[in-house]
């Protein structure tokens, strides 16, 4: 999931400075999911809010944010609401607020900073472990992407500054090229340590992304 | 061919040592450095060293070379995409460089500019295949090159470091990518170094035995704290600790990693960090 965390509230009061009227956007997926952008967490901004003397005009946790035409849809059903208030506070990921701002002339204002794409280690801990690449080398190493596990994203092995196994930025994360070597080790193969690995294919991840299924997903 | 190829293919035993360009554009106590040089094969010029923002490595080697000492350009992958690298070797080959240091680089959030995106576009070892490529005559996409650089290209390592059999692929992986040198991390350990030197052998790759002077036990917990890949082992600081005279103790212990090296390695790299004075004692 795409993981997001609260903007610090003098930043959002700033941004918020010239708003009398406000509407609430949160998202029932990721946002929810890492309590950035839940019901609980649309309540508390609105709780807040109240505090800074704004009018919370309504508000709506949209399925999934990131839904252009959904987000759409969900803002048609508020429209008297949305309509009332000078701008829209959203808290979803950063692609959230761009379905919102995408369907609406009105002022959007992202409550969230969008950090990672995580995988859950347990409830409220999250890690990175794919960085969306766009040129896979799991196969070869043991499931364990160096892309975005190495901080240097190495892809022939560990730097000078590994230590006792650690990484140099962080010594409480073990040396991703570590843990490649030890499992391709316990799974008796070479893996990615057979060949020298060419540079990265990055026009694989030109920005901005698009994929259009072939004969429109059916 | 360089001094340091030929004196390395000649067997004789290289002493390199290091200086770090400046914070600004004064190179005047750089080019006055060299002069306390004497007796050195080949002097690295470090790339924005530890992360911190410095001068251009190539710009101060390109002086140094000018003026006649012979450098080993530092470039580290942390800063430039692999365009910026390709251009900055032919630019070290206009300038006369040959002899290379081809690292990945610390992390940028050890230096001065933690907010900076590190680029990491090659690692080492891809660098050191662009290299060879330069040297072939090509890009790294086949383009030919109207005017072909040679280099003499060398890799770091630390011989220290454990899983050894980790580190020692990705050694070969540099050798393979044409690394026709090592300089090692600080050594302060001599089982581990004759460890290292006997899985070297069947490479046939000279290794110059990094010797780091430690002036006084602050420093060696500022650089176990500080800088990766450098752990002193707590006897050491504790000798430092202990003497009376801190910097003569710490020329005492790389004069017995000098002694190592001369018996396990084919030369010896001094990082003497400014202390350039200190070199014909160590060396002594």
């Amino acid at each position: 999931m795409i993981i997001s965390e609260l903007k610090p509230l003098e930043e959002l009061q700033q941004a918020l400075a010239e708003f009398d009227k406000l509407f609430l956007v949160g998202c029932a997926a990721c946002a929810t999911a890492c309590k950035s952008g839940g019901e609980e967490e649309v309540f508390k901004l609105q709780e807040w809010l109240a505090e800074q003397d704004k009018d919370v005009t309504g508000s709506v946790v949209i399925d999934e944010a990131c839904h252009i035409m959904r987000a759409a849809r969900d803002l048609r059903h508020h429209k008297n609401a949305v309509q009332d208030a000078d701008a829209l506070v959203v808290l979803a990921c950063g692609s959230g607020i761009q379905s919102i701002s995408s369907n609406i002339e009105k002022r959007v204002v992202g409550g969230l900073n969008s950090t990672f794409l995580g995988n859950v280690r347990r409830f409220g801990h999250y890690e990175e472990m794919c960085s969306l690449c766009g040129d896979c080398i799991l196969n070869e190493t043991a499931g364990i992407c160096p892309v975005t596990t190495c901080a240097k994203g190495l892809l022939n092995g560990p730097c000078g500054g590994m230590e006792d196994g650690h990484c140099e930025i962080d010594p409480d994360i073990e040396c991703a090229w570590r843990l490649i070597y030890e499992r391709l080790q316990s799974q008796n193969r070479q893996g990615v340590f057979a060949r020298r690995v060419p540079p990265k294919n990055w026009s694989r991840r030109r920005k901005p992304g698009r994929y259009i299924l072939k004969n429109g997903g059916r | 061919m360089s001094r340091l190829s030929e004196q390395l293919a000649g067997g004789q035993f290289v002493v390199t040592a290091e200086i770090a360009p400046p914070k600004g554009t004064n190179l005047a106590p750089a080019l006055a450095e060299v002069g306390k040089f004497a007796g050195i094969t080949a002097v690295n010029v470090t790339d924005n060293q530890g992360a911190n923002m410095r001068l251009s490595s190539l710009a101060l080697a390109a002086q140094l070379q000018q003026a006649g000492t012979e450098t080993i350009l530092q470039l580290t992958c942390r800063d430039r995409n692999r365009m910026a690298l390709q251009s900055d070797l032919l630019g070290a080959a206009a300038f006369g460089i040959e002899n290379l240091l081809l690292l990945s680089g610390d992390h940028s959030k050890f230096g001065d500019h933690p907010d900076a995106r590190p680029v990491f576009d090659l690692d080492s070892v891809q660098l050191l295949d662009m290299t060879a490529g330069l040297m072939a005559g090509f890009d790294m996409v086949g383009n030919p090159l109207n005017g072909v650089p040679s280099f003499f290209p060398g890799a770091a390592v630390n011989p220290a470091a454990e899983p050894f059999e980790l580190i020692f692929q990705k050694v070969s992986k540099k050798v393979d990518s044409g690394a026709r040198f090592f300089q090692t991390q600080s050594i302060f350990d001599r089982d581990s170094l004759e460890h290292f030197m006997t899985a070297m052998k069947p490479l046939k790759v000279p290794v110059l035995a990094g010797v780091l002077l430690i002036r006084s036990a602050k420093m060696a917990r500022f650089l176990n704290e500080n800088i990766p890949g450098v752990q002193v082992p707590d006897p050491l600081v504790y000798r430092l600790d202990r003497a009376a005279d801190p910097m003569a103790e710490g020329i005492a212990i790389a004069r017995e990693t000098v002694a190592w090296a001369r018996e396990l390695c084919h030369g010896v790299h001094l990082m003497t960090l400014g202390h350039e004075d200190k070199i014909p004692a160590i060396l002594a």
